[in-house]
């Protein structure tokens, strides 16, 4: 016997989680703070607009989006089968197949800017 | 020091006669500090000689006296009177087949232990003689939590993967392989990591965390398990690039 591909699927999966569980809060936080009329040094919209705008920021702008669906597509596969929709095939292509086109309009927008 | 009525309710078994669990009453005269365990005992002696469970030591080392207290999984002696209402409902463990009356069939998850390869795991098998693997007390500190399971199989009555489908390997047979993955002396996570990290090993885990909730012994096999999830993606990888992954 081998490992499972389900190693692949959940090591993203936990990627994703342990990364949204930083950077989203930290995105709160600077929503309120600039919505205060508090930027912080070096986070105004022209700085985070070229940081979007080179390739680096753009391939970490990706990999973010791309791990938080991933975690959350996996997350609603596994809570629908927790509650009793036993149909995992289905549920599982749906969800990704949503994770995956959120995906490519990430990278659509961000090619964009 | 009192007695106190409860009202036990307790599920009737007998595959021989029964075509469906029942449930009977018994009024039991308790001590203030008697356990469930207790009550079930003096039924046993005084009120109906047909009523079966499992017991041995009255002391939270042997596991065997694990019952459906009120809905929930316990040890029923350690589940005291005086923590319950006046009226009492006593189960089988949930998950398992009867066997009958109280008992369950422990079959499937005795299997199960025997996959995690509960030993140490040598590359050098036989060891050789006289010589001595030594382990710091920071190595120990490292498992120990995992050794105190006392197989009382709460934790498979609690997970509701387990209630799903049989094939998964489950709480306690997870953290036991975990135990010696984590053992300075042993080089056989990669074996164990082959099985239990397959289809129906740590990733049907969804992590509802009911089993740790439920050990009477603080084990934390749900801790066990997403930290297996990390070793087994790991060795993922390292099977992917062709490198192994045992222990030097
Ligand atoms: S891990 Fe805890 S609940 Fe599960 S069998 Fe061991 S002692 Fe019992």
């Amino acid at each position: 016997m081998t490992i499972a591909r389900k190693a692949l699927v959940w090591g993203l999966f936990a990627a994703g989680g342990t990364l949204t569980s930083f950077v989203f809060p930290s995105l709160i936080a600077l929503f309120l703070l600039i919505a205060s009329g508090n930027t912080p040094v070096g986070l105004e919209y022209g700085q985070i607009h070229a940081f979007a705008a080179s390739w680096m920021g753009k391939a970490s702008l990706f990999g973010v989006i791309f791990l938080a669906l991933w975690h959350a597509a996996h997350r609603l596969r596994v809570a629908a089968h927790d509650l009793g929709l036993r149909v995992d095939g289905l549920v599982a292509s749906v969800l990704y197949l949503v994770a995956a086109l959120g995906s490519a309009l990430a990278v659509y927008y961000l090619v964009l800017i | 020091m009192g007695t106190r009525q409860i009202e036990l309710e307790v599920m009737r078994y007998n595959p021989e006669k029964d075509e469906a669990p029942w449930f009977q009453q018994y009024s039991v005269p308790c001590e203030e500090d008697w356990a469930i365990l207790d009550a079930l005992i003096y039924v046993k002696d005084n009120l109906d000689s047909t009523l079966s469970y499992r017991w041995s030591c009255h002391m939270m080392v042997c596991g065997s006296c694990g019952m459906t207290v009120n809905g929930e999984p316990h040890l029923t002696c350690k589940t005291f009177i005086r923590d319950l209402p006046d009226k009492v409902r006593v189960e089988p463990l949930e998950n398992f087949p009867i066997e009958r009356d109280l008992v369950v069939v422990l079959d499937d998850v005795m299997q199960k232990l025997q996959l995690a390869k509960p030993y140490i795991i040598r590359k050098d098998d036989p060891p050789p003689e006289d010589e001595e693997y030594p382990q710091s007390r920071a190595a120990l500190k490292k498992f120990k939590q995992y050794t105190m399971c006392i197989n009382c199989m709460l934790c498979y009555s609690a997970c509701p993967q387990y209630g799903l489908s049989n094939d998964f390997i489950g709480p306690a047979a997870l953290s036991l392989a975990h135990r010696y993955n984590l053992d300075s002396r042993d080089q056989g996570k990669a074996q164990r990591l082959d099985i239990l990290a397959d289809h129906d090993g740590v990733w049907e885990c969804s992590f509802v965390g009911a089993c740790s909730e439920a050990c009477p012994k603080n084990v934390d096999p749900a801790a066990a398990i997403q930290q297996m999830k990390v070793d087994g993606t790991m060795e993922w990888w390292k099977q992917k690039f062709g490198l192994t992954g045992d222990k030097p």
